[in-house]
């Protein structure tokens, strides 16, 4: 047996050291801000965040330069299961982009707080690295290692404020129902693998045509039930409003944005290359999770009164607006379907971090998260009012910003589809883009309409990183808005297999 | 279809000048009011002379084809692109837009809404203003989707800011309601999209394209683009935001909102629906027809049991909106003209009308009809001018009402393409009958506010501050119309008058725009 294996001659595999550049960057960054924290005093604490920030961006470069020089996709290396094309190049520059706003949110938190910068920073690098591994991978295994890597660290990050009873909560509830999603998510996996023989996704899906069994069939759902998990959407979604309440704002705006999106590119991957011979089989069950966790979501978030409750329900229908491309995705309409979940995961981004970041301007000077608290921003912080309407409008849809391209493609994908459950969820989609308007709106009102509580006109002090967060965050919404050709072109791909590594 | 790609330029320049304006204000402290009312008064001046050059460049030789023609590309992946054209149906609505925003400007001098802050108040005015004008000249399903969206957040804001008591209320309402209209118009806009092969979302090609769709299928797709507009007209059940909107909002935004809002609504049947759906308009002709003319009748009763003068000319709205509806679904070329200058003689006589509400409100501050007498006695200008929009409003010939409730009345006599004669027949004796309600309610409200001995709780309150024991009054300053209400409101009064007693004057520009569109309608049709 030894003697077998070594009779094959072993060489060294060919790495493209460029392709995984992005990932390199991020785990010598990674490493070098737990060291230099042990020998940094308490009071120069302050730039680990700095150089957090610069690591972020220093691993967009080897991104970008892959964008413009690569024109072929890269998967040579580890046999297709890692893969870096267009698709993946996009999300991560999402994922490192989205990382550095968050990056420049925290900062003043946890400084003042006094909490343990450089171990937090560390823990977002690896979160981010799980992310930005996430978007190249092709392979049951790389999909769930890269999904454990960016949850393990955000449920300490969710338990950052340890003397907070309400934080250490959010961690545990995080915590415990994630592990049992990723229970959940491995048992599918092995199913998979038991009856299809293999953990590459694509060959996966070519073992999955043509009648399943019904042991395939339960891999299916209990695949997409964990994910489900991941990306909270509807009857899955249990933790995400107290997680979000708990954890510090910045961490939430994490969860809500970047961990969110990394379950659905995980989700879109497994869907796309893996399982699109199970159509019937997810197609109704995605389909009734879509309407669920829009419908849910919505009717829920009207109730809150308190506006990161609020953000968490809202999150958990625009969750919902997500899946339902997917529901139709296998049907005819598979491109259209993969874009629209692209786009709307980009363009989420921009608006839902800038809400948090506005958020958390506003708390610094109110220390409340009553929507209440907002009353009468309009009159003593203008610029943070408009703001504030510029994501919470593209947020409710309202072209010509940001979310309403997106919610257009998601439109588009479903009647593109054309059968009649794509009418009806389109339908339910239409009606409830009107109920998620309501509560929308209602913030609105306090900041434009109401009058200031207590009459505390004090201005409000935020420091420059909060405005380069804003700053950031409004141009993305903005400009997509208007021009969203400069990301359409990305999620543009014409030639869906070779894009996806098939 | 031609196109003329004359000065192509003019167009964009128009449409987005306000933004300019809105980009100086924003580095200017809201505290410098008086800069602000200048730099709105500027801008929106500036925007209507683009307009007037507009109208002078114009070739109304050619009006059956788009002008000033532009396609660049906006968002290819989508195949929606940046198409923008003038023609003669939208010509006269994207120049009433310019006026009506200056004249409002220039009203705000000197009548800012309580809740003050011109800054904020100007700027959503001139966002407005963007998105009015660029739904008119959009060529292109989601450019015209995109600006007719940009239109809600500014109004709503106005309503909601800067409104009467119940506000909040108010504004959320006219949200809601109209979000609801886009969202299934979104829906339909796709599937006709779809449908004609997804090829581009042009109206040129949509309309050649769409005609050819089955019929069972045109008849769901207008399902959807018809609540989207019948929201936005509104049509009689859709109808409920439109009082309270109109009561709450400030006398810019009532203004604003009856002038040129409303006919979004009726600009989407006639340049969208109807064109591209043929056999779907032939199919909804007779309920649009049916709701029109409920919506006339219900109107007019709504008006004759109002107690407050600005929710009388709401309604009075509603009624107003159920003629033009009543033109357009006859489908025929004489209703359709009718239709398209109803909306303008509208636009021209409620503007005037909220604007004579609002220097009431102003003065006495308070609305309610039982309280006001004797207005002639104490405000004789003002009084007049009531009378002569109320004149218009009713429909008297010779002033501009008339040329757009007439024909429209008439065109039912005989619609177009097989449309049941004996419906429609009904209708417009019906509608008819409304005229009369119409002349009713507006006479009973000139009636009592105008004639009549003054109240004598208003009674030389300039001059007995204190002396009041009703405490509603706050000093309540009787005076005439002033030099700022003269110089917005003469405009009107002068194109009431040239338009009632030559309506050739528009009809012309209009006439072969709409025949060329009938003739289309006709050949999609089997």
């Amino acid at each position: 047996m030894i003697a077998a294996l070594l009779a094959q001659a072993w060489s060294a595999p060919t790495i493209d050291w460029h392709a995984i550049a992005p990932e390199l960057v991020l785990i010598v960054g990674i490493n070098l801000v737990l060291l230099i924290d042990l020998w940094l005093d308490d009071a120069r604490k302050w730039a680990m965040a700095t150089l957090t920030g610069f690591v972020l961006l220093g691993a967009v470069i080897p991104v970008v330069t892959l964008a413009v020089l690569g024109g072929d996709v890269r998967d040579a290396i580890f046999d297709g299961r890692y893969v870096i094309d267009e698709y993946a190049l996009i999300l991560k520059a999402l994922f490192l982009l989205v990382g550095y706003v968050v990056v420049l949110m925290s900062q003043n938190e946890l400084e003042e707080g006094g909490y343990y910068q450089g171990e937090f920073y560390v823990l977002l690098l690896v979160s981010i690295l799980g992310m930005v591994m996430m978007a190249s991978s092709r392979d049951l295994m790389s999909v769930f290692v890269a999904l454990e890597l960016l949850s393990i660290p955000a449920y300490m990050m969710a338990a950052w404020r340890k003397r907070d009873v309400k934080s250490n909560e959010a961690g545990v509830k995080y915590y415990l129902l994630g592990v049992f999603a990723s229970g959940v998510l491995l048992y599918g996996m092995s199913l998979l693998y038991g009856t299809t023989g293999t953990t590459k996704l694509v060959d996966i899906g070519r073992a999955l045509s043509g009648d399943l069994s019904g042991m395939q069939v339960l891999a299916v759902v209990f695949v997409i039930s964990g994910f489900a998990f991941k990306i909270s959407a509807v009857p899955f979604h249990t933790w995400a409003p107290d997680t979000y309440e708990g954890a510090p704002t910045p961490v939430t705006a994490f969860l809500s944005v970047a961990s969110k999106a990394a379950g659905f590119v995980a989700l879109l991957t497994v869907l796309y290359l893996g399982l699109y011979g199970a159509e019937e089989v997810h197609g109704p069950f995605i389909w009734a999770m879509a309407a669920l966790t829009m419908t849910v979501g919505n009717v829920v978030a009207l109730r809150q009164t308190n506006i990161v409750r609020m953000l968490a329900y809202s999150s958990v229908s625009q969750g919902g607006f997500i899946l339902m491309p997917l529901a139709v995705m296998s049907t005819s309409a598979a491109e259209s379907a993969l874009r629209a979940v692209v786009i709307y995961l980009l363009i989420y981004a921009f608006s839902n971090l800038g809400a948090f970041a506005v958020i958390i301007a506003v708390a610094r000077k109110t220390r409340s998260g009553e929507i209440s608290s907002f009353g009468g921003l309009m009159s003593y912080a203008p610029g943070l009012g408009v703001l504030m309407t510029i994501f919470l409008a593209s947020l409710a849809g309202i072209p010509p910003l940001g979310i309403w391209i997106a919610k257009l493609q998601a439109f588009r994908a479903l009647i593109d589809a054309g059968s009649n459950a794509a009418y009806v969820l389109a339908l339910i989609a239409a009606v409830n883009t009107v109920i998620a308007a309501g509560y929308y709106m209602r913030v609105l009102r306090q900041i434009w309409m109401s009058p200031v509580p207590d009459g505390d006109t004090t201005r409000i002090t935020a420091p420059s990183s909060i405005w380069l967060a804003l700053g950031i965050s409004a141009g993305g919404t903005v400009l997509l808005g208007v021009l969203p050709g400069l990301v359409l072109r990305f999620a543009d791909l014409p030639d869906l297999t070779g894009a996806l590594g098939l | 279809m031609q196109t003329i790609t004359n000065d192509n330029w003019l167009l964009t320049v128009g449409t987005f000048l306000p933004l300019v304006g809105v980009l100086f204000m924003m580095f200017i402290p809201a505290s410098d009011e008086r800069t602000h009312k200048q730099i709105g008064i500027v801008t929106a001046a500036a925007t209507t002379a683009i307009g007037v050059l507009t109208l002078f460049r114009f070739d109304f030789g050619h009006s059956d084809q788009l002008q000033f023609f532009v396609d660049s590309e906006w968002i290819t992946v989508i195949k929606s692109n940046y198409t923008i054209g003038l023609d003669g149906i939208s010509l006269p609505l994207y120049f009433l837009s310019m006026v009506v925003t200056l004249l409002v400007m220039i009203y705000t001098w000197d009548n800012m809404p309580d809740a003050g802050n011109p800054k904020s108040f100007i700027i959503l005015m001139l966002v407005l203003q963007v998105g009015m004008a660029g739904s008119f000249i959009a060529q292109d399903l989601i450019l015209f989707f995109v600006f007719f969206e940009v239109v809600l957040l500014p109004m709503y804001f106005m309503i909601g800011v800067w409104g009467g008591d119940d506000r909040q209320y108010a504004s959320l309402k006219f949200f809601l309601y109209t979000m609801f209209g886009s969202a299934l118009m979104l829906v339909a806009f796709l599937a006709l999209f779809f449908q004609t092969g997804a090829e581009s979302f042009s109206f040129a090609h949509l309309m050649e394209a769409g005609a050819l769709i089955d019929r069972n299928v045109q008849i769901w797709i207008f399902a959807g683009m018809f609540v989207g507009f019948a929201v936005k007209v509104p049509m009689f059940p859709f109808h409920t935001w439109l009082p309270d909107a109109h009561t709450q909002a400030p006398t810019q935004g009532s203004v604003i909102l009856a002038a040129i809002l409303l006919k979004l609504g009726t600009y989407g049947f006639v340049r969208i629906a109807i064109p591209m759906l043929p056999q779907g308009a032939k199919a909804w002709a007779p309920v649009i027809g049916i709701l029109a003319v409920i919506g006339i009748i219900y109107g007019a009763l709504g008006c004759l049991a109002q107690t407050d003068m600005k929710r009388l000319i709401a309604f009075s709205s509603v009624a107003h909106m159920g003629f033009v509806m009543l033109g357009i679904s006859t489908l025929t070329d004489f209703g359709i003209n009718a239709a398209l200058f109803g909306m303008v003689a509208h636009g021209l006589i409620t503007g005037m009308l909220f604007f004579v509400a609002g220097s009431v409100k102003h003065r006495y501050h308070t609305l309610e009809i039982s309280r006001l007498s004797g207005l002639l006695i104490q405000m004789p200008r003002l009084g007049w001018i009531l009378g002569f929009a109320a004149m218009a409003s009713l429909g008297l010939p010779g002033l501009a009402g008339f040329w757009g409730e007439f024909p429209a009345i008439l065109s039912a006599y005989s619609p177009n393409f097989g449309l049941s004669e004996a419906l429609f027949r009904t209708l417009m004796v019906i509608a008819a009958v409304g005229t009369v309600f119409a002349a009713g309610y507006l006479l009973w409200l000139y009636q009592r506010t105008a004639f009549g001995r003054p109240n004598p709780e208003f009674e030389q309150h300039a001059h007995a501050v204190g002396a009041g024991v009703n405490d509603d009054h706050h000093g309540a300053d009787i005076h005439d119309v002033t030099r700022i209400e003269w110089l917005a409101w003469t405009p009107f009064l002068i194109a009431i008058v040239v338009f009632g007693v030559y309506p050739q004057l528009m009809f012309k520009v209009m006439d072969p725009a709409v025949s060329a569109l009938v003739e289309r309608v006709g050949a999609g049709i089997p």
